[in-house]
């Protein structure tokens, strides 16, 4: 465990501050991160966009922790295209990769956004791309490129343009009643913060439909708990399941056609698979122990599940449609709330380790869990759709705060609202 | 229903000697009984509350009227149950408080009870939703054993989402797991 801490206190405070967002602590980054420097980009036109394109390129990547990015300050130069730049310059800065790019109006409102990414030492492109968009776009359309960039020097696409799910938990100001409890959704990034529901109830357990265009919810607004799904564009939604008990623990099937449940309506909590499209509700798991946090395997053939059937909670496994359950974690004595990569290689899960709840990987082939956590209240881990990262809820202080490790526990990142608690992240699917 | 009969026939005693004007309780009454006396002789001065009950049960014999919800000194007013950690199984200690809100229920049909199942913060929240539901189920099997009707009682698990006390160290998990009976 010889890391470095480069990063300390990195604080990226974001242009719209004052808003609810998100901002995003890099706490430790990689040792031997890849020297990168983003110029930046051109603009051919009138009146500027509002976004710096390049800013949110490099902040993407240094937020990654496997990059490090060439302050703009050191830039000898700021070439717009691949013509202008001298190499040699470049090397002598240290920088092994460089991106260079310009913004250019398209119609109306529209924009293009050309960018090179070049191998320094060689001299030569390896990448580079045209992309139309527009101007509210145009954060989005960076992150692509973050994402391209990531997925050409490192292998493995980034995670940049994607959002996250959360809870936050908010005591109205001077207010002696129950806090506010808002489902949001951001960018990964922590921008452009939206509430989807809001609720003076318990809202938990949000769950992406794997098109990314749903959220599925448990929300206690009517007194008991009832299973929701809402559409994030339109808002409109549904109510699910509301049986007599409790409703929780959506999760979507890889297919986006079913979600498995838990529902306690036959006396006790039990794992149940609801079909979307007929409406029908297949019990998985019939056991008097609790049964819970359902998640399905990427192939669809599975699902994992807590259960404390042997008296304290593990996870165990069952076909999809029904059948034995085995036990699959062995390894302390409380392991809760498991969900597979989206390689389907490993799981993530809850686990307690002299007396600390935390986030922990489990190999699947090998059994082998690493925890890669270290607070001790750590929980509801989610992993980035590269598997790269997983993003959790912790506690710093007495606040509720997200934050974020990579699979390898290398780079780590403290996500912190400017007020209240937040929780249950929940990392998107890529988008389609 | 004998049993509850038999389990009340100290304090029914000792109101029909309060009724003669006796001035001594009834030795064999117990501690909460001798309270029930001190409550009655004080509403000799004017006061409410205990006395109309009072009244009622002894000119009645066998009769509980008036509210004994509203008695602080009644085992009914404890109304939250807690619990060991990761443990549904009702401590000894809380088993008297219980029977006496099935004895209360089970004489008064009407009378609807919410239990609210609850979890202190650590471990998963869904895992902690199942873990008030198991609290409030013991507590609802209790009660129907001690002759509750199903009908009387409302079921609800709120988890970790309504913590009794916000800190994170055992004094606050201890009070956050619990069962509110809510009446």
């Amino acid at each position: 465990m010889k890391q470095l801490i480069l990063f300390v206190m990195v604080l990226l405070t974001w242009q719209h501050a004052a808003r609810a967002d998100l901002t995003i602590e890099i706490t430790e980054g990689v040792e031997g991160a890849l020297p990168i420097a983003v110029v930046p980009f051109g603009w051919q036109g009138k009146e500027r966009p509002l976004e710096d394109v390049a800013e949110i390129i490099g902040a993407d990547l240094h937020r990654s922790g496997r990059f490090k990015t060439l302050p703009q300050v050191d830039m000898l130069a700021r070439p717009t295209t691949g013509d202008e730049v001298e190499f040699r310059d470049w090397r002598g800065l240290g920088v092994d990769n460089l991106v260079v790019g310009q913004v250019q109006p398209n119609g109306v409102s529209g924009y293009i956004v050309r960018f090179q990414l070049f191998d320094v030492y060689r001299g030569e492109q390896l990448t580079g791309y045209n992309i139309p968009t527009t101007g509210p776009n145009l954060r989005t359309t960076a992150h692509r490129i973050a994402d391209l960039i990531h997925e050409k020097l490192l292998g493995i696409p980034g995670a940049f343009a994607t959002r996250v799910a959360y809870i936050t938990s908010v005591n109205e100001p001077g207010g002696q009643g129950e806090p506010r409890i808002d489902l949001r959704i951001a960018d990964a990034d922590g921008h452009n913060p939206q509430t989807i529901v809001s609720s003076s109830e318990p809202l938990i357990s949000p769950a992406w439909s794997p098109d990314g265009r749903k959220i599925a919810y448990v929300s206690f607004e009517e007194g008991q708990s009832a299973i929701y799904i809402q559409e994030v564009f339109t808002g409109r939604r549904q109510k699910l399941t509301s049986y007599k008990g409790i409703n929780g623990a959506p999760a979507w099937s890889p297919d986006g056609r079913k979600l498995a449940m838990a529902l306690s309506k036959d006396g006790n909590l039990d794992i149940h698979v609801y079909d979307l499209a007929s409406g029908s509700l297949k019990p998985i798991t019939r056991h008097y122990a609790i049964d819970t946090e359902p998640a399905w395997s990427p192939d669809g053939r599975y699902i994992v599940f807590t259960s404390d059937r042997g008296g304290k909670p593990q996870i165990y496994r069952t076909p999809s449609y029904g059948g034995k359950a085995e036990r699959i974690t062995f390894q302390n004595s409380y392991n809760a709330r498991a969900s597979y990569a989206p390689d389907g290689k490993s799981l993530t899960l809850v686990t307690r380790e002299e007396g600390n709840y935390r986030i922990a990987v489990q190999d699947l082939e090998s059994g082998v869990m690493q925890v890669l956590s270290r607070g001790n209240l750590d929980e509801s881990p989610s992993f980035a759709p590269n598997s790269s990262m997983i993003i959790y809820a912790s506690k710093a202080g007495h606040r509720g705060v997200l934050a974020a490790v990579s699979v390898d526990g290398r780079v780590r990142q403290r996500l912190a609202l400017q007020e209240g608690d937040v929780r249950e992240p929940i990392w998107s699917p890529f988008e389609k | 229903m004998n049993n509850l009969i038999i389990r009340w026939i100290p304090l029914i005693l000792s109101l029909v000697l309060l009724a003669g004007c006796t001035s001594k309780p009834a030795r064999d009454a117990g501690a909460e009984v001798s309270e029930q006396s001190t409550g009655a002789t004080s509403s000799e001065a004017g006061g409410e509350g205990y006395d109309s009950a009072m009244t009622s049960a002894a000119s009645q014999g066998a009769e509980w009227y008036g509210d004994p919800l509203e008695d602080p000194n009644s085992p009914l007013a404890t109304r939250v149950i807690y619990f060991d950690y990761d443990q549904s199984t009702i401590r000894m200690d809380y088993r008297d408080v219980v029977r006496a809100h099935a004895e209360y229920l089970a004489v008064n049909p009407q009378v609807v009870v919410r239990i609210e199942g609850h979890a202190d913060e650590r471990g998963t929240r869904e895992y902690n939703l199942g873990l008030g539901e198991s609290r409030a189920n013991s507590i609802r099997s209790l009660l129907m054993a001690e002759g509750v009707a199903d009908g009387q009682m409302i079921m609800v698990s709120y988890g970790e989402e309504r913590a009794a006390s916000y800190e994170h160290n055992e004094e606050a998990w201890a009070l956050n797991r619990r069962v509110e009976l809510v009446y």
